[in-house]
């Protein structure tokens, strides 16, 4: 049916069923992608539209129903050839955009307000942006720039040597607001063949497949087992165990069997029931409990006792320490499945050129990809080119393999570019998960409050495949004491599998979970002795100069002391608030908590590199060759910001080559907080490489000020200035690289298991509705010693984005496969959930580090939900030992209190 | 590919339906219920007849039309009858979801926790059904059979809602309890119509959601009600024993004791909250 309508204030027409969504129809067939789609369900937002003014989720609209109307998208806001709208502009200033696949459904949102009330209230902002996820930012910057809009704050570029601590605007946001960037959706040619795959409707089970000719014979290829040459992976080099498609055998719901790959509408219409497959299921092992039970089958044939890894810290006696100790507690605490719940699913595509193969997917780990495809497609790595596409939040999620394989292998045996583009709930049911953990700990202190002894046992669920549970079974037993100077500790902690999802990457590698049980303890320690649980925590912090439980001295850059300090007046006022609320009666209390964190920037005792390079051409081009991956989360930024002092030019003269494995050398994966500090360093070297070069060339000192016009570059050393033609000088290319220094832990876990570490202290004040057990959070103070904020702006962005992370992990967030597969039922916070989280930036520079940065993208979220379980502690009296403390949980757990008080 | 009608008019619309037509309307539950896969059934698009949509007064009351959507109805000027239905819509998902969503496909959906139906239960609302062949009248009540399930027959359409007016002036209120701010379906949720004269309940209708199948209305708590001052003490009033109607289940989002606690709560806040 063909239907005309205005887009954008311009007459369009479209053809085609008019059932088809309005999404599906602008990005697919009328070319504007900068219109999102996140789930196709009304859930995320990312898709929102005007519809005759109106905000609508645009995959929920029939084009039947677009005759005559008119629609507005991200295209349509900017007023004239780059000439950004306010509110663009506005959001661009605030850092309100991260990885920016939120950004054009908040913009729409905002669109349809702002239109109407220029300035609006907190409120407003939030009734309107209500319907939109973001996963990134926590939405207060967001809010911020909507509320702005019409006061823009003036933005100023840095001088030559000026970048580094400035806020200077995201490198790629004006294609972030804009709608412009290209997500692993987005640059999807035309003549691609589509991959739909069918997955396990089990969570164990054997299967056997039936004759496939009738289905091979609708489509091009449905792929299996047997064509995939070499099928298995894993992110270990010794342990490849997950297949690209089951053979015979399924070990989580959501598994990938068969790959049907053809037309799209061909894919689309074949149902999985018509799919010959005939199961033997089998009953499913859940949870710890069940995978180390003495009988247990096994989910890997050669795991015996379902065991993954086991492995821990030992120092000194802590038997004979707690024996001495004043005061003793302990507890138990468990966590779930968490879903990262990036609003970008999984997605790309991939064609043959030559004998070589292109994969251009969203991921976060661009050379890890590249080996790991080689592997399994049996190639050289250098027949593997990743190209990286904008990348709409990964937290973990996209270190792990998801579309490129099929995509690979199908194109690659088809001759055809080929794509692959997950549905919300199949991204929730392939993809990794947070581990769900087992936390069993004790601490004991002496009178004074001084920590003498700790020991905690930490199980993990890795689910069905290993994927990262290793590092997390590694990183949990260092971090596992909490960020505090213990004499005697004994750490402890095995993975193991079952039919769960495979638990792999999150944010922190197990360490908030572990978090949650040490920050506990600080709580009840600090309440048995009568001590502010803040002072005691201060009392305890490591500082540079002590020993940590691996042997490791500590020679700099530990400020959780100086954190502490400052969030003592907050701590203080708020008690005494508090205090005063609570007197009011009613069936709300307040409450406050803190919770306190140190992190291992990089990975755990193992050589992570990083290799950056700086070139300036002969016509005067100076580009950074980046391989370190932006998820979101700023390294794009904060990586010219870094170069451009380095090589004392400004950061506005360079332009960004990033991620493609071709142009670009391996700077490792983007995880374990790791690209700041080690990237970083490597493009502080790169920068610090070609200015030598540069002033080598023009015979000049170190202090020379250079400066770049066109292909001349000229060098001012005090009142000689030279000029150096780079037509003929040129081209010339600096190189760095960075690895940060560790040493292998022993058998009893000491060691030096990473150069440095991120300390933080977060306070939490909530509101509980004691009545129905519901839980606000209404502020969070967040102190964080980064060593040296390379741009604030961006390491607020992350702490927000990591305290809203926190927030869910505690509240509300809890994957069951087969029922929260979907946004809907899987609770992620809204802009409503989020309070106004205040950052405190400490700076207690790492001289490793590049400017004494450290990391920032875990340590976020690790202290949130410790801080807020222990507001509800300080609220109720009600400890929690199940996480996320749903409003029921809370409930009954506060009746049972009562109960037993009577 | 199946068929798509999108008819002006009503006759049309019934003439259709003498064959199977999936209705759609805001498609804020059809789409969602269609996620990857590809559409396939004939589909009836109703959103562009005009005679379905907007409120209108009438000598009896009020009529809102099938296809009015909740930001519609939240700017309708309407007396504080509405308040708990205008609270309600303010409540169904986020902004996008209200400028599309309908009143009748809310109701049509028959969900165990569509947020419309309280507040119409409340209001006592009939549903208005259309056949080829003339139309037909039930309480809300008698047309929410099961979980998505409906007294509507393939070949109606509900064409609008009628809310009789109340002998006394009456004042209304809704109250959701959900696991996060915005966009979230109801743990439980309660509204109420009190009709108020001489500063004592008149006449008291209440209706409780997501703790039971289909929403019901608690003819106890109603009685309980009548007679009572005006004031903040009605929440008082609420009874545990009053809720036997509920038969509140355990899921992802709360075990069924906590549901008939909450209930309670939302209750006797509800109360005191609409006499605030
Ligand atoms: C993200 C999201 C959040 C939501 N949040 C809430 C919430 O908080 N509370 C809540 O109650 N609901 C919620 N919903 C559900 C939904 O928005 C409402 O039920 C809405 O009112 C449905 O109206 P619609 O017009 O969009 O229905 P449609 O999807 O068009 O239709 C719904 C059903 O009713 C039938 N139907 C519709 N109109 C008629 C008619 N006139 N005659 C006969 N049959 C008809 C259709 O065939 C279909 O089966 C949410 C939905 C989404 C996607
Ligand atoms: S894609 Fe439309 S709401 Fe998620
Ligand atoms: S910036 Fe909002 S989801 Fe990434």
């Amino acid at each position: 049916m063909k239907l005309e309508f205005t887009l954008n204030g311009r007459a369009a027409s479209w053809d085609g069923a008019p059932v088809t969504r309005l999404a599906a129809a602008l990005r697919d067939d009328l070319g504007v992608t900068g219109t999102k789609t996140g789930c196709d369900a009304g859930d995320c937002g990312a898709c929102t539209v005007l519809l005759d003014g109106r905000q609508v989720c645009s995959c929920l609209v029939a084009m039947g129903q677009i005759e005559g109307r008119s629609v507005e998208t991200v295209e349509g806001l900017e007023t004239g050839p780059d000439a950004m709208a306010a509110l663009q502009q506005s959001f661009l200033d605030h850092g309100a955009a991260q990885c920016g696949i939120c950004t054009p459904g908040m913009l729409m949102a905002a669109q349809e307000l702002v239109r109407r009330n220029s300035k609006p209230s907190r409120a407003e902002v939030e009734d309107a942006l209500g319907g939109v996820l973001c996963r990134c930012t926590g939405y207060g910057k967001i809010v911020d720039a909507v509320m702005d809009v019409v006061s823009p704050a003036p933005a100023s570029a840095p001088v030559a040597g000026g970048a580094v601590g400035s806020r200077i605007v995201r490198v790629d946001g004006p294609a972030k607001v804009t709608g412009r960037d290209v997500f692993g959706a987005d640059g999807i040619p035309t003549d691609v063949l589509w991959i739909r795959v069918v997955r396990s409707p089990h969570a164990r089970a054997h299967f056997e497949l039936g004759d496939l000719e009738p289905l091979r014979r609708r489509l091009t290829a449905v792929l299996t087992a047997a064509d995939v040459p070499f099928n298995g992976y894993g992110i270990y080099p010794d342990i490849k165990d997950q297949p690209v498609l089951a053979d015979g055998h399924v070990r989580y719901r959501g598994e990938a069997v068969v790959a049907l790959v053809g037309e799209r509408a061909a894919v689309l219409a074949i149902r999985d029931d018509e799919v010959p497959i005939a199961w033997r299921p089998e009953p499913p092992i859940f949870g710890v409990d069940a995978a180390m039970a003495e009988d247990a089958p096994l989910v890997q044939a050669d795991r015996p006792g379902n065991l993954l890894l086991k492995g821990g810290v030992k120092r000194g006696d802590v038997a004979v320490a707690f024996e001495a100790c004043a005061a003793v507690a302990e507890g138990t605490f468990e966590t779930a499945f968490v879903e990262h719940a990036y609003i970008e699913p999984e997605a790309g595509w991939a064609r043959r050129v030559g004998d070589r193969i292109e994969i251009h997917a969203t991921t976060q780990t661009p050379y890890m990809d590249r080996d790991e495809i080689a592997n399994l497609m049996r190639l050289k790595p250098e027949a593997v080119r990743i190209v990286p596409t904008a990348c709409g939040g990964g937290f973990g999620g996209k270190l792990d393999l998801s579309v490129q394989p099929l995509i690979a292998i199908a194109a690659w045996t088809l001759g055809r570019p080929v794509a692959l583009v997950y549905t919300r709930p199949e991204s929730m049911a392939a993809s990794t998960k947070r581990h769900p953990a087992r936390v069993k700990a004790r601490f004991g202190c002496d009178t004074e409050g001084k920590l003498q002894s700790c020991d905690v046992t930490a199980l993990f669920d890795t689910g069905a495949y290993a994927s990262w549970g290793p590092t997390v079974a590694n990183r949990v037993p260092v971090h596992a004491m909490g960020p505090y100077a213990i004499p005697n500790v004994r750490t402890w902690g095995e993975a193991y599998f079952s039919n769960g999802p495979p638990a792999g990457a999150f944010r922190g590698f197990g360490v908030p979970q572990a978090a949650i049980a040490h920050e506990a303890m600080m709580d009840e320690l600090a309440d048995r002795l009568g001590i502010d649980r803040l002072e005691f925590r201060h009392r305890n912090a490591l500082r540079a100069g002590d020993t940590t439980a691996t042997g490791q001295t500590l020679a700099h850059s530990a400020g959780l002391a100086e954190c502490l300090d400052a969030l003592r007046p907050h701590w203080r006022k708020a008690h005494e608030e508090i205090a005063a609320f609570n007197e009011t009666g009613g069936p709300h209390r307040r409450g406050i908590g803190i919770g306190c964190m140190w992190y291992g920037i990089g990975n755990t005792s193992m050589s992570n590199p990083s290799r950056m390079r700086v070139g300036l051409s002969p016509a005067g081009t100076l580009t950074l060759y980046s391989g370190a991956l932006d998820i979101g989360q700023g390294s794009n930024t904060i990586m010219v910001q870094i170069a451009a002092d380095a090589v004392g030019l400004p950061a506005e003269q360079f332009t960004l080559v990033t991620g493609d494995t071709d142009l670009t050398a391996d700077a490792g994966k983007t995880s374990a907080s790791r690209q700041t500090f080690v990237s970083g360093k490597a493009a502080e070297k790169a920068g610090q490489d070609l200015r030598q070069q540069i002033l080598r060339l023009a015979n000049a000192g170190p202090q020379a000020i250079l400066s770049l016009e066109g292909a001349t570059l000229s060098v001012r050393d005090g009142a000689d200035v030279r000029t150096i033609d780079l037509a003929t000088a040129g081209p010339l290319m600096g190189e760095g690289t960075f690895d940060p220094p560790t040493t292998p832990l022993d058998a009893d876990g000491q060691g030096v298991p990473y150069a440095t570490y991120a300390f933080a202290a977060q306070l939490a004040e909530v509101e509980v509705d004691i009545e129905l057990g519901t839980v606000k959070v209404l502020r969070i103070v967040a102190a964080h010693d980064v060593g040296r904020a390379i741009n604030p702006t961006l390491v607020e962005g992350q702490i927000q984005g990591g305290v809203a992370q926190g927030l869910g992990l505690a509240l509300m967030e809890e994957y069951l496969p087969g029922r929260t597969e979907n946004l809907h039922d899987y609770l992620i916070p809204t802009v409503g959930d989020v309070p106004e989280i205040e950052c405190l930036l400490i700076e207690d520079r790492e001289p490793l580090g590049p400017s004494g940065a450290k990391g920032i993208g875990e340590p976020a979220l690790v202290p949130t939900a410790p801080a807020i379980l222990g507001a509800v502690h300080h609220a109720t009296g009600v400890r929690a030992h199940r996480v996320p403390l749903l409003p029921h949980r809370l409930r009954e757990a506060m009746v049972a209190q009562q109960r037993s008080k009577a | 590919m199946g068929d798509y009608l999108r008819p002006r008019g009503l006759e049309e619309a019934l003439q259709a339906l003498t064959r199977p037509f999936t209705v759609l309307a805001g498609g804020t539950d059809f789409y969602p219920a269609r996620v990857g896969r590809a559409v396939t059934e004939d589909v009836l698009d109703i959103a562009g007849i005009a005679a379905l949509r907007g409120i209108s007064e009438t000598e009896v009351g009020w009529r809102l039309g099938a296809t009015t959507t909740w930001s519609e109805l939240v700017e309708a000027p309407l007396p504080p009858l509405f308040d708990g239905l205008k609270q309600a819509a303010r409540e169904v998902g986020g902004r996008q979801i209200q400028n599309s969503g309908t009143i009748a496909g809310n109701v049509c959906n028959a969900s165990p926790a569509a947020d419309g139906v309280p507040p119409l239960l409340a209001l006592e609302a009939e549903v208005e059904l259309a056949h080829r062949d003339g139309t037909r009248r039930l309480p809300l009540a008698s047309f929410i059979t099961g979980v998505r399930r409906t007294a509507r027959q393939p070949a109606e359409l509900v064409v609008a809602l009628h809310v009789p007016r109340p002998r006394a002036e009456a004042r209304s209120a809704f109250l959701k309890l959900g696991a996060r701010r915005y966009l979230v379906i109801s743990i439980a949720m309660a509204s109420v119509v009190l009709e108020v004269a001489e500063g004592k309940v008149a006449a008291a209708r209440v209706a409780v959601g997501a703790c039971s199948p289909v929403a019901q209305r608690l003819p106890l708590l109603e009685r309980a009600l009548i007679g009572a001052s005006f004031d903040a003490t009605l929440g008082e009033r609420a009874e545990p024993s009053h809720l036997a109607p509920l038969s509140p289940i355990d899921d992802i989002r709360g075990s069924a004791a906590y549901r008939g606690d909450a209930a309670l709560a939302v209750l006797r806040r509800l109360l005191s909250k609409v006499a605030a």
